[in-house]
């Protein structure tokens, strides 16, 4: 800028040189701009001259009329000084009258001023003689709030002067009425029908009044509890209606209620405004809130009691689960109320216990079914002829299974419903998880199926004298069997899948496997076979120690026929037979030998050659005690009598016959024999020999124990003399 | 230096009569008794352990007069025994009989059959057919009862030859029978107990009282107290056929054997039952702590101790030695004798 402004080029400048200017201008310029720039110089230089000469104008003309002006003001001020004069002259008499009237008057004037503040106590004593009249009138007017502001701006008075006798009388008249006024107040709270609102505000009445605040929450509870008392009575009458109608009920009485009185109780109570002078103690919010919650807890623990006990026993799952999300739902806006409270918990915990409760229901009615089924399963075999028994026994087998596998897959159907997406309580994994995984798979399914194992094993339990038919056992062993190889998968993969399994089970909680319950089953199984077989043996085992027991060997006739109690056990052992066949395969791999006739000659040939092999050659003359047998021991092995069965046809027939003949063997060494009852043996032995021979799966087995039982009888024969083979063949082929 | 391995005795012929030499107590020995219808062929057999070599010595009497279903030793004279006996009356038809035996003084076992001195007969014909054992008192061995048929007959065996002092007669219905007796040792021996249900067989725990065991044809055993005889106090069943004979060890009585027509012999540990406390009292609570064998053992649980497999018949008698609480013999149907000993291990658990 200071270049600028000493730039001497600048024809408005203040440093303009104009030779400077000129040379640049020479120097710089053509002619014929120099020429224009001189036209425009000389423009230029015209219009300011001109510009120059009317500002000068204009100003002149101003200071005329200035002159002018202040030529007139000098005449006007005159005037006002003689104006000025007069007014002070009158101001100076004015003061004097004015000083002259208070003279005058001042002594009224203190008497006034007395009369009046006399006049206004008159008035506060007419106010408080009148009060207890007022006070009255508006407690019988029932405008009980303008009583109270009435009295309370009376109290400071007459507790100032209280002293005083006249005073004293109006002071206990007044106190008289509060009194009555309050009792008035706390009548409105035993009031049934009083209102919350109108019951707040006589609170809020009663403690202006000074009234204890904290004696006054507890009456206002009391109070409170009687009519939430009421209503849980209304409930409980309720208790037989329909559940939905009751949760309805519950929300809407002893629910509403009970928020209003709380809501009530802390705008009084406890978030009243501190502006006004009540004197509530430190400590009375901390305690009034500690009396608030356990109030609240006694009642929604009546409440919890009173709706769990409901939800117990709903026949129908959709309709508890309805009525549950209802409860639910009104317990978690209750939540929102109660801030220190958590009833969401509890309420979810109701649920839960709801759905244990429906579960267990559903297993007790499941576990009925089950014992009505064995019941009628037991009736139907205790009623059969033994003639009908193969087809029948399937279908028992059937009617064993099937309607409790139907029956539990309703009972899944059924307790779906809990886990419908939109339930309130759906959204808590606790609930869920706890009612899948617990309810549903441990306690209902797996709790189910260990009933129906301990059931099952139970028949093996207890004494030897079955007070069922055995075929029971039969029937339960290969029920197990089933349940192993199929129903248990089936039944835990439904669950699985329907109750969404894999995403609760994934949190570490241990469940029951597939493989452990099957374990039991197989178990069981194996158990309840091994009882049928040894009562089956048992019951043969009778027939033929009697048989043994009850006859005189010594003086027997020669036999001619095969004793009944043989044929009677071959009866018996077939028929067991083909009892057995209705539910169990022949023994696997082997040929079903029963329908192959050509081989039954054939087999007899050459058992009974085996047979004669050890004893046909056999007379007084040349018998070596024990020889024989010894010798034949030597190539047999040890037979197990109550061994382990194995779940096909031939090794349970082979179980029976075993223990039926080693009982037959025992007894017949407990006695000694005739010749002709050794033959009689021999006859009997034979007779078995044919028969049983094949239901077992090694026959050589047959053999043995026979040939023991024969041997046996030797031994114990005064005359060990044995019939011609040909006449046992022909006395048992005569039957 | 004890050796665990069975030792097995043979014998030619049928046998179901075992006795411990019961007055004996320093030397392992027992009776056993044959069965042969050839009647005057029958034997007796007594055969003793030498616990030093494990070896035996067998002496053979001749018992003549048929064939011996059952045999007890007296409980006072080492020499003395009964046996009753199955023999052929003149109409043909089969007889028990009772008689009392005295085992000759002999200097050596020797290879030849020496006879028998029969004391007396104890005749129970004139009481019924079906004499099922001749049971010596405990303790007194003047006395015996009988059982036969549905009587029993209590014997004084003094010098005057055997007389029936007192009998008995179970009378219901259905023509019951007794089929075996015993002694209650407690209760100052005065108590016979008698069985009247098809093959059961039963021992007394001599340790404790009330306390008693059965066996049978239901393949189980099971234990009872006489105070509540509803339910049996346990119930096992390891054979797997009937159950011919239990006896529990007299001074370790948790030591239970059975014998079993399966041709198995069992001797299962019932501590539960026992008279001794389950284990030993150790002391305080820090010794289990120091010793954990201690503590094992004192666990000890009810179960099967030993398995004996060495006979190929059924086998109808065992019977604890009378000398050596650890042996005990077993005798099968087809003659064979196997004396066993209790584990080692077992027997140090109970010892220790």
């Amino acid at each position: 800028m200071a270049e600028n402004s000493n730039n001497p080029y600048d024809i408005n400048g203040q440093h303009f040189n104009p030779d400077m200017y000129f040379q640049k201008l020479l120097k710089e310029c053509t002619l014929k701009q120099i020429m224009d720039h001189e036209a425009e110089i000389i423009k230029n230089t015209q219009i300011l001259h001109s510009d120059m000469q009317t500002l000068v104008y204009e100003n002149y003309n101003k200071f005329i009329s200035a002159t002018d002006t202040i030529r007139k003001m000098k005449t006007d001020f005159k005037e006002m000084e003689d104006n000025m004069d007069l007014l002070a002259k009158n101001m100076d008499s004015i003061t004097s009258f004015s000083e002259q009237i208070s003279s005058t008057l001042q002594g009224t004037r203190q008497q006034i001023a007395k009369l009046s503040s006399v006049h206004t106590l008159l008035k506060k004593l007419q106010f408080l003689f009148k009060l207890p009249g007022n006070l009255k009138d508006k407690i019988n007017e029932e405008n009980y709030a303008q009583a109270v502001q009435d009295y309370i701006h009376a109290q400071r008075v007459l507790n100032q002067y209280g002293n005083m006798p006249s005073f004293q009388g109006i002071q206990k008249d007044c106190e008289d009425i509060v009194q009555e006024l309050k009792s008035r107040l706390r009548m409105q709270f035993h009031k049934r029908d009083a209102s919350t609102k109108s019951l707040a505000e006589n609170v809020d009445l009663l403690l202006q009044l000074k009234e204890p605040a904290d004696s006054l929450c507890a009456e206002f509870l009391t109070h409170a509890d009687e009519r939430l008392t009421e209503q849980l009575d209304v409930l409980k009458d309720m208790c037989e209606n329909d559940i939905i109608e009751f949760i309805d009920m519950a929300s809407s009485g002893f629910l509403s209620d009970l928020c209003l009185i709380v809501a009530s109780y802390n705008d009084m109570f406890i978030n009243r405004p501190p502006s006004e002078d009540n004197e509530f103690t430190d400590d009375f919010d901390t305690k009034a809130t500690a009396r608030l919650n356990s109030y609240i807890m006694k009642n929604m623990k009546k409440y919890f009691d009173l709706i769990g006990k409901r939800v117990e026993n709903v026949a129908d799952t959709s309709i508890l689960v309805k009525a549950l999300d209802k409860f639910h739902r009104r317990l978690q806006a209750m939540n929102t109320l109660c801030k220190d409270t958590d009833f969401a918990r509890t309420g979810t915990n109701i649920v839960i216990n709801a759905g244990r409760k429906q579960c267990r229901n559903h297993l007790d009615n499941l576990k009925s079914h089950l014992s009505e089924t064995l019941v009628k399963v037991r009736q139907i075999l205790t009623t059969k002829t033994s003639q009908e028994g193969d087809n029948s026994l399937a279908e028992l087998q059937a009617l064993l299974i099937m309607p409790v596998i139907e029956k539990i897959k309703g009972v899944l159907q059924d307790l779906l419903v809990f886990l419908q997406p939109d339930l309130s309580f759906s959204l808590k994994t606790q609930f869920l998880q706890n009612f899948c995984v617990d309810e549903v798979r441990e306690g209902l399914i797996v709790g189910f199926l260990h009933h129906l194992v301990i059931t099952a094993s139970g028949f093996c339990a207890g004494s030897d004298i079955p007070k069922f038919p055995p075929t029971l056992l039969l029937l339960l062993s290969k029920m197990c069997i089933e349940f192993k190889e199929n129903n248990v998968k089936y039944l835990l993969t439904t669950t699985d899948d329907l109750f969404n399994m894999k995403q609760y089970t994934s949190s570490g909680n241990v469940i029951t496997t597939e493989s452990e319950i099957c374990d039991k089953f197989q178990e069981a199984a194996q158990n309840l076979l091994n009882h049928y077989v040894r009562i089956q043996g048992l019951a043969v085992s009778q027939m033929l120690r009697k048989s043994v027991e009850t006859r005189d060997w010594l003086h027997t006739i020669e036999p001619r026929t095969v004793r009944a109690v043989m044929k009677r056990v071959v009866e018996d052992v077939t028929l067991i037979d083909t009892q057995v066949a209705a539910l169990y395969d022949d023994s696997d791999g082997q040929v079903d030998r029963s329908s192959d006739s050509s081989r039954k000659t054939h087999s007899v040939s050459v058992s009974r050659h085996h047979y004669r092999s050890s004893w046909s050659s056999y007379t007084p003359n040349h018998m070596d005690s024990s020889l024989v047998t010894n010798i034949h021991k030597l190539f047999s092995e040890r037979i197990e009598i109550f061994s382990s069965v194995q779940f096909n046809k031939a090794s349970i027939l082979t179980g029976i016959i075993k223990i039926s003949l080693k009982t037959f063997l025992e007894c017949v060494r407990l006695r000694t024999f005739s010749k002709y009852g050794l033959q009689q043996i021999q006859v009997d032995t034979h007779y078995l020999q044919l028969y049983l021979w094949r239901f077992v799966s090694d026959e050589n087995v047959v053999h043995f124990l026979l040939d023991e039982i024969l041997g046996s009888a030797v031994h114990r024969c005064l005359e060990p003399v044995l019939m011609e083979p040909s006449v046992v063949d022909i006395i048992c082929e005569r039957g | 230096m004890e050796n665990d391995s069975p030792v097995i005795y043979g014998l030619e012929f049928q046998t179901r009569a075992l006795s411990a030499q019961t007055a004996e107590t320093d030397i392992v020995r027992f009776l056993v008794g044959t069965q042969s219808l050839k009647f005057n062929n029958n034997q007796v057999h007594l055969v003793e352990l030498n616990e030093e070599t494990g070896g035996l010595k067998t002496q053979v009497f001749h018992h003549p007069i048929g064939e011996i279903w059952s045999l007890q030793a007296s409980p006072t004279e080492p020499n003395i025994f009964i046996t009753c006996y199955n023999t052929l009356s003149d109409d043909g038809s089969c007889q028990m009989k009772g008689a009392l035996w005295k085992l000759p003084e002999l200097k050596e076992y020797t290879n030849d059959v020496e006879s028998l001195k029969k004391l007396a007969d104890i005749d129970v014909t004139p009481h019924g057919t079906d004499l099922k054992t001749i049971a010596y008192h405990p303790m007194d061995s003047t006395k015996a009862v009988s059982v036969v048929d549905n009587k029993f007959i209590l014997w004084d065996l003094t010098d005057n030859g055997p007389q029936a002092t007192t009998s008995g007669t179970l009378a219901s219905k259905g023509q019951p029978r007794f089929t075996n007796g015993k002694w209650n040792p407690h209760n100052g021996c005065n108590q016979f107990v008698t069985l009247n249900e098809n093959n059961v067989h039963l021992d007394f725990n001599v340790n404790r009282q009330y306390i008693l065991s059965t066996c049978g044809d239901d393949g189980y055993m099971k234990f009872w107290d006489i105070r509540s005889p509803t339910e049996p106090i346990l119930s096992r069943m390891e054979h797997s056929h009937w159950v011919w004979s239990i006896r529990i060890n007299r001074f370790h009585d948790q030591l239970v054997l059975t014998s079993s027509s399966d041709s198995r012999v069992i001797l299962c540990s019932i501590a539960s039952i026992s008279s001794e406390p389950f284990g030993h009292i150790v002391t305080p609570e820090d010794d289990c702590a120091q010793n954990d064998y201690n503590c094992k053992k004192n666990k000890l649980e009810d179960g099967v101790v030993g398995r004996y497999e060495e006979h190929e018949d059924s086998v109808y008698a065992v019977e604890w030695s009378s000398a050596d609480p650890w042996t005990f013999a077993s005798l099968s149907y087809d003659g064979r004798l196997v004396l066993n000993k209790v584990p080692r291990k077992y027997k140090y658990q109970i010892l220790l």
